[in-house]
């Protein structure tokens, strides 16, 4: 699976602002929606709502990518992603407000981090979970 | 809340700036490699790099890697699986990928970086080492 690495980063951006809502507001429902988007990411990340909206919308309008970039490292973080979302999830729809903000607080910098900067989340935490899974 | 999301936002962002600032910058590195990692190879610098299936970043060092060892005598680029060797991740205190060694020419650690080296510091760093 070979991908326009413009879309993942697109996703990443609007998975930061509904994170930002989810923060504010506490709303446990918002944050399975997204567990679900990630589920679905996992799979396939150009099959989200967000991967449809970036290839429909968004990338007719910028033109072909320079290069694509295989698609593994994003399922992969995608994976990770729906773990956060799915503690947000269990935390806020369980009355664990705490829980459910740090859940919440991981997702958000992840994705923050992704959307601005670029950041691989996927190649900085791949190694270090299978070094301690193997430790 | 709104302080709370405004401090995470605020840490993102340093992290971010700080990882820009170092990812992909070589610094001297020393140490032996594992006996029996690398095949002998006499007079040649070896990149190495770790590399796994999950990492989109990798395929660019192996793009800059190639090219460079392409083009330059003496110098070869081996790319190992970190998934298949972690034991010589674990003795050469890899954490994070892609990680690139620059092996001089008696076989010894020389320069290392987390990330993609853009192609002309990497060009004039493995240049020194070929040179010392």
């Amino acid at each position: 699976m070979m991908l326009d690495p413009r879309g993942p980063r697109f996703s990443a951006g609007l998975t930061t602002i509904l994170f930002v809502v989810v923060l504010l507001t506490g709303n446990g429902w918002l944050a399975l929606a997204q567990a679900a988007v990630f589920a679905v990411g996992a799979y396939d990340p150009r099959l989200t709502p967000y991967g449809l909206l970036y290839r429909y919308l968004v990338a007719p309008r910028l033109g072909p990518p320079a290069e694509r970039e295989d698609g593994a490292p994003v399922r992969f973080a995608q994976a990770v992603g729906f773990v956060f979302a799915t503690l947000t999830v269990v935390g806020y729809l369980s009355g664990a407000t705490v829980v459910g903000a740090v859940g919440a607080s991981f997702a958000l910098v992840a994705a923050f981090l992704n959307a601005v900067f670029g950041l691989c989340l996927g190649c900085e935490a791949y190694l270090l979970i299978k070094r301690l899974r193997t430790a | 809340m709104t302080i709370v999301v405004v401090a995470l936002l605020a840490f993102a962002t340093v992290v971010g700036l700080v990882y820009r600032a170092r990812y992909g910058r070589l610094h001297a590195a020393g140490g032996d490699l594992p006996p029996g990692l690398l095949a002998p190879a006499r007079d040649t610098v070896t990149l190495l790099h770790f590399s796994s299936a999950t990492c989109a970043p990798c395929r660019q060092v192996r793009a800059v890697c190639a090219d460079l060892a392409g083009g330059l005598d003496g110098v070869r680029h081996v790319e190992l699986d970190a998934d298949e060797h972690l034991d010589a991740v674990r003795d050469l205190g890899i954490w994070r990928l892609p990680t690139l060694l620059v092996v001089d020419r008696r076989g010894n650690i020389a320069q290392r970086t987390v990330g993609v080296p853009d192609r002309a510091s990497l060009r004039a760093t493995v240049t020194e080492v070929l040179a010392a």
